[in-house]
Order: C-alpha cells, then sequence, then structure tokens
C-alpha cells in the first residue's frame, strides 16, 4: 500500500464508475421560477405535516404552509410568492399519490424573500435551538430526508464528543455537494460552527472523497485556522457516505447494530445541511429551494441547479435539455436513488439529483445461476452476506432470514452492483425485508 | 415541438450493473489455462490436446444434449457461459498422457451428467465436475489412469511433438497396447521406492505425471494472475499450500529418511494444480473468507494424510471432493461477523 492510499475508509463496499465530471466544474447555478409548484405534505421521515393555509389565500415566499404534524416532522413553507390553488391528491415521486399543496405563482413577483435573521444560535438554549430548526423546516439533505432538529435534541444521558460531516458524495454522478464545499466553504464552516457549539462537540471532521481535491483544498483553506475542525480526505468508495461507514472511515468505530451513531458519541450531518444552518440563522431562509445535480446521458445541459421545492421535475428536465429517447429517469442518485413513472412530480427536500438516461441500464433481465463466487460479500460494508439472504429470499424462508441479520441491511446495492450473474440481490433482500416484517406481525397479531 | 409520450422504465435501485459477466469471469479462466496447455504440449507432446479434445468434445456434447431445446427461460445457457468448455479443459489436464482418448471423452460425459445436470446445473453441482469424471476414471479405469509416460526426451521439438502415443488412439473396450514406455511418477516413487525427485525437475515440469500438473511454475504464474484479478478467492489455493507445507513438515522433521520434503509434496503430483484450478471452483467452495480458509486447510490436511499413509500416492482429487461435500457444513459454522455485532461467528 503506497503512502498516497493511507486515507481512512472502511472495509469492503465498491466502486462504480464515478462519472461525474458532467456536473463538477460547472458552478451553480439558478432556473426560472416555474408556473405551478407542487409540495406534498409528506417528504421527510416521519408524520406528515398539517396544512394551515386555504385553498384561494395568497402567499409569500417563505411563509409557512404546513406545520409539523408531529415531533418526527417537519415545518413545510412556500417556495414562492403566489396562490395556494388546490389542497389534493397529487402524483409523489415515489409513484402514489399524496396529499399535495399546489401553489400558483405570481408572474409579477420579483420573488424576493423578506426575511431576517434568527436570534443568535450561539446564546440559545438547545431546547430553542430544535425548535428553531424544526421551525425552518430542514431536514437531511444527504436524500433520506430525516428531520434533523430530532438529531440536535440528544438523549438523557448521551454526549456528543464528534460531529462528522459528510461531504462524501459517494453516488456516481452527484456533484452538488461538492459544488457547494467548492463555492460555500465559509457557510459550510459557519454551520459546523453552531451545529458543534449546541451539540457540545469538541471536534468536527469533515470527511471528503479523494476525487474532490479542489473541495478539499476550500475546506481547508476555510478552517486553516480553526483547530476543532478538520478535512478527512477518504479513499474513493461507495457508499462511504453511510453514516455507520463514515464514522467507520474516520474515526475506526463500528456502531454496534441496531444503535445510532449518538451511542458512539457522533453525529452525522450532510455539508448541504450546514450551509444550511447557516442561511437559517444569518439570513432567516427557511428550506424552501436546494440544490438539485441534473445529469446523465439523456440530459443536453448538465447543471447544478439551485431549484425551489416543488418544482415540476419536467420544468427541471426541459431546462437542461431533455432527450426525446429518455428510457429513465431517477431520482436521487444511480445506487439507492428512486425510479419516476412520470415527470409530473415535484422536487422534494430531500432530492438530490435527477437523472436522465437515453437507454436504461442492463438491468436483470438476464438473471444467470449463482456460482457462489463470494463478491457480494466483499462488496457489503456491513459484512453480511447477501448471497445467502438472496437464496432464502428466493425460496421464500422469510424467517430464516433473520439469522442472517437481514435488518441490517442498508440496501445500499453494491451487491446487485457487483454480481456477475446479475441477480437483483438487494431487491430481493427488500422483498425479503418486507415479508419478515409481515410475519412477525402476523405472529404477534 | 411534437412529444410523443415518454415511456419510462422502473425498475428498483441500484440502477448502475459492474458489468463484468459469470461468462467473462469462466473466460478468463478458460484463458488461464492456455499457458497450462502450452506446457502439456511441451512435455508430452500432442497427446494433451488429443485428450483435451475429446473430453472437452464429452463435456459440451453432453451439455447441448440435455439442454433443453426450446426452453422460452433458459435459452441453452448453459452451453454459453463457458462452464461446460472450462470443466473439460480442466478434466483434459488432470489425465496422464496416455489415456485412450475414448476413455477421457467418456470423463467428460460423466463429469457434466451426473457431476453437473443431475444436481440442477451450473450453481448447483455439489462436486466440482471435472473432478467427479476423473473420480469415475479412477474407479472404471485404475491402470489406465495411473500408468505414467515420462515426458519427452527433448521437449518442445517438433519431433517429440508429433510422436503420437499408440494408447491414446485405442478403441473402446479394446486392451490398449503396452508397448508405450511407462514409469512412475515422484510421487509413487518417493512413496514406494522413497527416491525423491530433484526439485528444479518439478519446478520446470520434467517429470512423469498427469498432463497439466507437472509445470509447477506455469501454475505458480497463473494462479498468481488470476488472484490479482480476483477470479477466484486467494485464500484457498494459500490455505492449502500452507496447510500442505505445515503437515508434511512435521514427519518429515521426525523421519527425513522416509518422508518426502514439505517442498517435494508442494511442487509433485497435483497438488498445485488442485489448489488453483480444481479448489477455487467457487460453485463447490465457500462463499465467506473465513469458510475459504477452513476448507483449505482441511484439503491441505487430507492430501498430507492420502499421500503419507494412504493407500494411493496421490490424495489432492479425493481431498477436494471431499471438502467439497462439508462446504455447505463449513457454511453453517463460518458465516462473516456482521458489522457492529462483537466479534464471535454467526
Amino acid at each position: 500500500m503506497s503512502v498516497a492510499e493511507l486515507v481512512g475508509t472502511f472495509r469492503n463496499g465498491v466502486h462504480p464508475h464515478e462519472n461525474k465530471e458532467q456536473t463538477e466544474n460547472f458552478p451553480i447555478a439558478r432556473m426560472a421560477f416555474g408556473k405551478i409548484f407542487t409540495l406534498p405534505l409528506s417528504q421527510h421521515l416521519g408524520a406528515p405535516s398539517k396544512s394551515i393555509v386555504e385553498v384561494g389565500q395568497t402567499v409569500f415566499r417563505g411563509q409557512l404552509l404546513a406545520e409539523a404534524g408531529g415531533y418526527v416532522s417537519a415545518n413545510l413553507h412556500s417556495p414562492v410568492d403566489g396562490k395556494v390553488i388546490t389542497i389534493g391528491p397529487r402524483r409523489h415521486p415515489r409513484g402514489d399519490l399524496a396529499t399535495c399543496i399546489e401553489l400558483e405563482a405570481d408572474p409579477f413577483s420579483t420573488q424576493t424573500i423578506n426575511a431576517s435573521p434568527q436570534n443568535d444560535p450561539m446564546n440559545m438554549s438547545t431546547d430553542d435551538f430544535v425548535a428553531s430548526i424544526q421551525d425552518s423546516g430542514l431536514v437531511g439533505l444527504g436524500g433520506a430526508a430525516f428531520p434533523t432538529h430530532v438529531k440536535y435534541k440528544l438523549p438523557e444521558g448521551k454526549t456528543c464528543e464528534h460531529l462528522a460531516i459528510n461531504g462524501c458524495e459517494c453516488e456516481p454522478y452527484l456533484t452538488c455537494d461538492h459544488r457547494t464545499m467548492v463555492e460555500r466553504p465559509e457557510a459550510v464552516v459557519r454551520g459546523i460552527t453552531i451545529a458543534a457549539k449546541i451539540l457540545g462537540a469538541k471536534k468536527t471532521s469533515v470527511g471528503i472523497e479523494k476525487n474532490k481535491p479542489d473541495a478539499i483544498a476550500a475546506m481547508q483553506e476555510a478552517t486553516k485556522n480553526l483547530d476543532d475542525i478538520e478535512v478527512y480526505p477518504l479513499k474513493v468508495k461507495y457508499p462511504q457516505g453511510a453514516e455507520k461507514m463514515l464514522i467507520k472511515a474516520i474515526y475506526g468505530i463500528e456502531v454496534p447494530a441496531g444503535k445510532l451513531p449518538l451511542d458512539v458519541g457522533v453525529v452525522v450531518n450532510n455539508v448541504a445541511t450546514m450551509t444550511q444552518f447557516a442561511d437559517w440563522f444569518d439570513e432567516g431562509l427557511p428550506l424552501i429551494e436546494r440544490v438539485v445535480t441534473v445529469a446523465g446521458t439523456a440530459i443536453a445541459r448538465p447543471a447544478n441547479l439551485i431549484i425551489p421545492v416543488g418544482t415540476s421535475v419536467r420544468e427541471v428536465l426541459d431546462f437542461c435539455g431533455l432527450d426525446m429517447n429518455t428510457q429513465q429517469v431517477i431520482m436521487g442518485g444511480p445506487m439507492m436513488g428512486m425510479p419516476l413513472s412520470s415527470l409530473d412530480v415535484p422536487v422534494l427536500k430531500g432530492t438530490s439529483g435527477l437523472l436522465a438516461f437515453t437507454e436504461a441500464p442492463k438491468g436483470h433481465q438476464n438473471t444467470l445461476a449463482c456460482i457462489s463466487c463470494g463478491q457480494c460479500l466483499e462488496a457489503c460494508g456491513y459484512f453480511l452476506n447477501p448471497a445467502r439472504l438472496a437464496k432464502l429470499a428466493q425460496a421464500r424462508r422469510w424467517d430464516e432470514l433473520d439469522d442472517f441479520y437481514v435488518n441490517d441491511c442498508m440496501e445500499c446495492g453494491a451487491c446487485s452492483w457487483v454480481c456477475p450473474s446479475s441477480i437483483p440481490i438487494v431487491q430481493l433482500i427488500r422483498t425479503g425485508k418486507g415479508a419478515l416484517r409481515e410475519l412477525k406481525a402476523n405472529q404477534q397479531a | 415541438m411534437i412529444k410523443k409520450p415518454m415511456q419510462l422504465l422502473l425498475q428498483t435501485s441500484p440502477f448502475l450493473r459492474r458489468g463484468i459477466t459469470t461468462p467473462r469471469l469462466m473466460s478468463e479462466v478458460v484463458i488461464a489455462t492456455i499457458p497450462v496447455i502450452f506446457a502439456a504440449c511441451w512435455y508430452f507432446g500432442l497427446s494433451a490436446l488429443l485428450l483435451i479434445f475429446a473430453s472437452v468434445a464429452g463435456a459440451m456434447l453432453t451439455e447441448w444434449f440435455f439442454t433443453p431445446k426450446k426452453s422460452s427461460t433458459q435459452p441453452s445457457n448453459s452451453l454459453l457461459d463457458g462452464s461446460g468448455l472450462l470443466t473439460g479443459i480442466l478434466l483434459g489436464l488432470t489425465l496422464p498422457p496416455g489415456m485412450a482418448m475414448w476413455m477421457a471423452f467418456l470423463g467428460g460425459v460423466v463429469g457434466i451428467s451426473i457431476g453437473k445436470l443431475v444436481m440442477g446445473g451450473l450453481g448447483q453441482n455439489m462436486f466440482n465436475p471435472a473432478l467427479v469424471g476423473r473420480a469415475f476414471l479412477q474407479a472404471a479405469f485404475p491402470t489406465a489412469i495411473t500408468t505414467w509416460n515420462p515426458p519427452a526426451t527433448s521437449p518442445g521439438s517438433l519431433e517429440s511433438f508429433t510422436a503420437i502415443r499408440e494408447s491414446n488412439l485405442a478403441a473402446p473396450f479394446m486392451q490398449s497396447s503396452t508397448d508405450a514406455v511407462t514409469t512412475a511418477s515422484p510421487l509413487g516413487l518417493m512413496k514406494f521406492e522413497h527416491e525423491p525427485t530433484p526439485w528444479f525437475d518439478l519446478f520446470i515440469g520434467n517429470t512423469a505425471g498427469s498432463l497439466g500438473e507437472t509445470c509447477a511454475i506455469v501454475i505458480i504464474v497463473m494462479g498468481v494472475i488470476m488472484a490479482i484479478r480476483r477470479d477466484f478467492d486467494w485464500r484457498i489455493p494459500v490455505s492449502i499450500l500452507l496447510a500442505v507445507a505445515a503437515f508434511s513438515a512435521i514427519p518429515w522433521f521426525i523421519k527425513p529418511e522416509l518422508y518426502p520434503t514439505p517442498l517435494g509434496m508442494l511442487l509433485s503430483g497435483g497438488l498445485l494444480f488442485g489448489a488453483v484450478y480444481m479448489a477455487t471452483d467457487p460453485v463447490t467452495s465457500p462463499v465467506t473468507p473465513k469458510g475459504a480458509w477452513i476448507f483449505g486447510a482441511s484439503i491441505g490436511l487430507l492430501v498430507v494424510l492420502i499421500r503419507l499413509w494412504g493407500g494411493l500416492p496421490e490424495g489432492v482429487m479425493y481431498a477436494i471432493l471431499l471438502m467439497n461435500a462439508a462446504t455447505p457444513l463449513i457454511e453453517r459454522i463460518a458465516q462473516p461477523r456482521v458489522f457492529g455485532r462483537g466479534r464471535s461467528a454467526v
């Protein structure tokens, strides 16, 4: 192992072709506001938000549209000046119909936001901070869209030693976090300063994969006078952006199965979440827009765009030059994203990328027999036995899946990616998890 | 602009594939046998090609014969995935140079049919098909498969290459001519005469033995290349060789005049060929890294036991076949330690 290789990483994992060159050197741009904005009340993990507006009501950019529907839930703000035209079922990116607030943008508005900075977060109590974050509607911007404030309310007896900032962006094609670090390192650092103060974290580590040297340089430059923030270049490997893999890569600690990062004294947040902290506290900007990578073979003008939440995917793709022969559109990254059945769905808070392809990847139509080559075992970051799990799921031996810790699987898809026989391993595991859940529920009933 | 309705493909993530397929893995191993075939031709002449041709023909014809012709779901994949070809080549390389071609053909037939297809085809077979074919030949023709011809006196020359052994062409079920020059294999010499073979001859392959097994250097080089290209689990050959070296060192240390040196054990017979090309068959070896160590070490131990104290001078084939049978048991106790779940197994 050469000296250059002596950077942190986790064991196993895979290295898909990065395909980031399409967008990694383009500055973040803004696209024109659309006409119609569709905001699902459920675009985060947890309870859906509760609408507090009425049809016909005029709203302004940044106005609260829906309140958190519980503790694990988030507020929803209007991304535009405009009018509520419907509150009802609309197509959700995941495919089903979901209750949405539909807005018509005011075509004569300048769409500037009239907001003022929040109270100084450095003098806030934790409870006030958590309430303030929940007010801002902030959810994890890395993809899972977990309401951020929940992470900042430390349970009794737990302390946070380390704040880990996730700048891995290990998904191929996506470069929105990369560009954010290059263009707004000081905003990331400002967010880190706020977060570390509230958590009481002694040290902050920013994990960035080595394929983003400009991001590493920008973050090192921005943190050179700060002793408690350290930038960790990491070996390029998927799924390093998964919380537990990142903690292993930076600190060498394995988070016990079924436990949270906080149980080993770590809180993990995405870089984009940090810039959102800065925007909220310093400018009063709630989460109403985000950076989205638009790329893929069917995109004529790939870009990183600031897109208001609720914008139609069709408008975004048309703006970037969608090919007429598009075969597949993916929301998120190509390893863990979700396929879109329709382009008339909104961009969500958790949407990190929109990828369109003229030729759908080969998929699983040529599935061959499992030859027990063991490559899926060497791909799995959790050291599971994906081959065995897939075989058990295929044989519908659901109860045995538990013996091989099927529920530890994070569904990163590295096993399916690597399989030489094109067996849909992670897909089978997902099916198995669902069936096992049902089985257990029936047993309890 | 006229917009035709866009038909979007729906599948679940991941949407990317690595693109290295099972047939490609098979073909890499097939390519890796070419230098071994070349070495076999160098020392044993045309006999090598004739026998490999016969066993490949037996394997492929059987594969073709038993493949459903009009199946819509499985369009004769098994012929194209390269596994039948590989079985034929590997079987041919384990045969002695003077074997009759019809026997090699029969070995290919049995290896594919009994060894693979009856179990459900590729991926389902319990035993290495090539070794099943060879075990059948060992049982059916015990004399022919232990009759060794010496390597050519001038290896590599055209003259020795084209000198066809008559026994290769013997008609089925007829007594083969016995006028061929025969000799003992290095393992036979050691076991029954206590006469060691110079290690350099073993290293370059200038000894009697099966076609593909004599030339140690070629097998080692190809093994290293395949391990680097991750065509197989490197732990298996490494653990076999380490175990053989360790277990054979003990008796040699006690009675050096009676027992072979560990180096001689490693270089002679089918050990290297078996460790690199046979035991590494992914289908019939454990899938877990821990299992691979147990599997390989057990093969090594069995090889030493059979060679030193068994009735036969060679034991690699039976050692591998026995551990093939034990693979499901090994997998029961050798599951990987799951991330964040302590250090204990399972």
